[in-house]
């Protein structure tokens, strides 16, 4: 590695970060927008020459500073973040790409350019936890991804949106601090804060009570960040009343990123060095998983506002992500992770496909969208083509992570045969709350004229084109996710390959 | 004897359940805060507990004075940056707060739900 390669760990923060306050300062109509696009697609590219450079085998580690690794800050890149940084830098890419008349119709002109630097803020800060390996560097990314998501989701012009966001900002703050707590005790016990560093020492002082407290507020704190049921109470509402093209980026990524960081702490730094951890993890989050499963899929067969009922789904689908994880396999942790891909691909044509709808209709309640097929005939094929990634129909790339997912649960023997009948059952769920939308949007007759719905703006319909031919496509060719994730299942299981 | 000499370590548990208390029981958004920023401020009391040494100094090496015991100056500086993030926290949530009262006159939790539920 030569040259600007080298940097490239760091420059995945650093472009969007840097750019954040230069986009303030844009005052003129469109420039904003046009360069929070160009320093996302900029980060997107970064991700995918990084993602590239892992396939090719090559180890990123970057030193702050060029300080050795357990005094200096350490950033680096392994298949686990790089398949996550593909999916947070895409998913910011994307939206904005296709969300720009969405956000002028939702964000007054003189507070664009505040809302785009907000917009990168939360990008770097989401990038900046994906490559960090220091704890207390995760921590303040965290928290500046965070607050940035704060702002994105109290933008738009619904009031519902502010106590949403205050409820958000409660939980995830103390999301935050638990996790504080959880580090600062392990600083105490092991004086290191770099993560593999602190794999090595931790090791020493495993049966001591304040690493056993510490492995507690750490998952239940990341837990809280990344929605698991029960801890799921502020995803709703947040994702229901945030400005449509916020929804795309967060609902693709924020849980997305707080899930690794759970995985990764849980596995990386615990499992190996703290007795029976894995067993505890396993009978902790299981049950929470199916319940999230279950429980989730069934109050979203009754909502009857869309943007909710992707929000529940996805609360759901934290569950399967779970699920793989709680099975402690290299088979389910692959099938974890690559659903991880798969759902942020699939959701996030969804909320796109909302986006389109919102455009032309008056409402995302079920009576807003009926027969709007008749009128969008392209908004609703795309929504279809990621219900189905979303239901797990083969052919598109959710049935390749429920696949796995089933066949990793199949070699538990008794209790996996319980947990495929409820990954089926799950997906029978997705497969009715999506047929409701279709039943709406292409069997109902619409009782008010509308001769206003037409076929959304060709900007917004062409990318969650793209996006729904990328769940056909990883569907049929899955072979980069499943290298990726399998990859990272090896790291977090430490099988060296 | 253990237990009073971890005195400060009870102090910040006792801290911490108070903040936790508020932010769960309390309805006004305000007190709630409160509540989160106490919370949090009971953390910065764990960090800077656990880098102190019995008779330390600040860590500035002085020639000529032999034998000096310093402090652990890492959980202080990380702890400074815990406190900006506290307080940005604390400042939008305000922030928050204010837009709230703006849209639905009121900043009690029970009073809001009520509003929207119309």
């Amino acid at each position: 590695m030569t040259g600007l390669s080298q940097h490239l760990p760091a420059l995945q923060v650093v472009v969007p970060m840097l750019s954040a306050p230069v986009i303030m300062l844009l005052r003129a109509r469109g420039l904003a927008w046009a360069a929070a696009t160009a320093a996302s697609l900029l980060a997107f590219a970064i991700a995918i020459v990084l993602t590239l450079g892992v396939l090719d085998g090559q180890d990123y580690n970057y030193y702050m500073g060029s300080w050795p690794a357990p005094y200096g800050i350490e950033l680096g890149v392994d298949a686990f973040s790089a398949l996550v940084l593909l999916v947070v830098t895409g998913a910011s890419a994307l939206a904005l790409l296709a969300c720009r008349r969405s956000l002028d119709a939702d964000i007054e002109a003189e507070r664009q350019p505040l809302f785009y630097a907000a917009w990168l803020l939360a990008l770097a800060g989401l990038a900046g936890i994906l490559v960090s390996a220091d704890a207390f560097n995760i921590f303040v990314f965290m928290e500046i991804s965070s607050l940035a998501s704060y702002v994105l989701i109290a933008g738009g012009p619904d009031r519902r949106a502010l106590p949403a966001v205050f409820k958000y900002l409660i939980m995830g703050t103390i999301g935050a601090t638990f996790y504080l707590i959880g580090i600062g005790l392990i600083y105490l016990m092991t004086g290191t804060l770099n993560l593999a560093d602190m794999e090595l020492r931790i090791h020493e002082v495993a049966d001591q009570k304040p690493i056993l407290v510490a492995a507690g507020f750490i998952t239940i704190g990341l837990a809280l960040k990344a929605a698991v049921f029960p801890l799921h109470v502020w995803l709703p509402n947040a994702y229901t009343y945030a400005p449509n093209a916020v929804t795309v980026f967060l609902a693709a990524c924020s849980t997305k990123v707080s899930l690794y960081l759970l995985l990764r702490f849980d596995f990386f730094v615990f499992q190996t060095n703290l007795v029976e951890h894995d067993v505890q993890f396993s009978y902790f989050l299981m049950p929470l998983a199916v319940l999230a499963i279950l429980v989730a899929s069934g109050v979203a067969l009754f909502e009857r506002n869309l943007k909710r009922m992707l929000a529940y789904s996805s609360v759901a689908q934290i569950g399967y992500i779970l699920l793989g994880a709680s099975l402690l396999s290299l088979a389910g942790l692959t099938a974890g992770v690559l659903h991880i891909f798969n759902h942020a691909l699939a959701k996030g044509t969804l909320f796109l496909a909302v986006a389109c709808l919102a455009t032309r209709c008056a409402g995302l309640r079920l009576d807003n969208i009926s027969g709007a097929a008749q009128r969008m005939p392209w908004t609703m094929g795309a929504f279809v083509v990621a219900g189905l990634s979303l239901i797990g129909i083969p052919g598109t790339a959710g049935f390749v992570s429920k696949w796995t997912l089933i066949s990793a649960a199949l070699d538990e023997g008794v209790i996996g045969g319980a947990l495929v009948a409820v990954i089926v059952l799950g997906s029978l769920m997705a497969l009715v709350y999506i047929w409701r939308v279709v039943e709406a949007a292409y069997f109902s007759e619409r009782e008010i004229d509308a001769t206003s719905l037409r076929e959304a703006p060709p900007a917004l319909l062409t990318v969650t084109w793209v996006a729904a031919l990328a769940n056909l496509y990883f569907g049929l060719v899955p072979s980069v996710p499943i290298r990726l994730s399998s990859a990272a299942a090896e790291i977090l299981l430490r099988h060296v390959p | 004897m253990t237990l009073l000499g971890l005195y400060h370590y009870w102090v910040f548990a006792v801290l911490l359940m108070i903040g936790f208390y508020a932010v769960i029981a309390r309805l006004n958004l305000i007190k709630k805060l409160i509540g989160l920023f106490l919370f949090q401020s009971a953390v910065f009391l764990l960090y800077i507990t656990m880098g102190k040494v019995d008779g330390g100094t600040a860590p500035i090496f002085q020639v000529g004075v032999e034998n000096q015991i310093f402090s652990n100056p890492l959980p202080q500086v990380l702890i400074l940056t815990a406190i900006v993030v506290g307080i940005s926290t604390m400042a939008l949530g305000l922030g928050i707060v204010v837009r709230i009262k703006e849209e639905y006159g009121s900043i009690e939790e029970h009073e809001i739900q009520e509003i929207d539920q119309q």
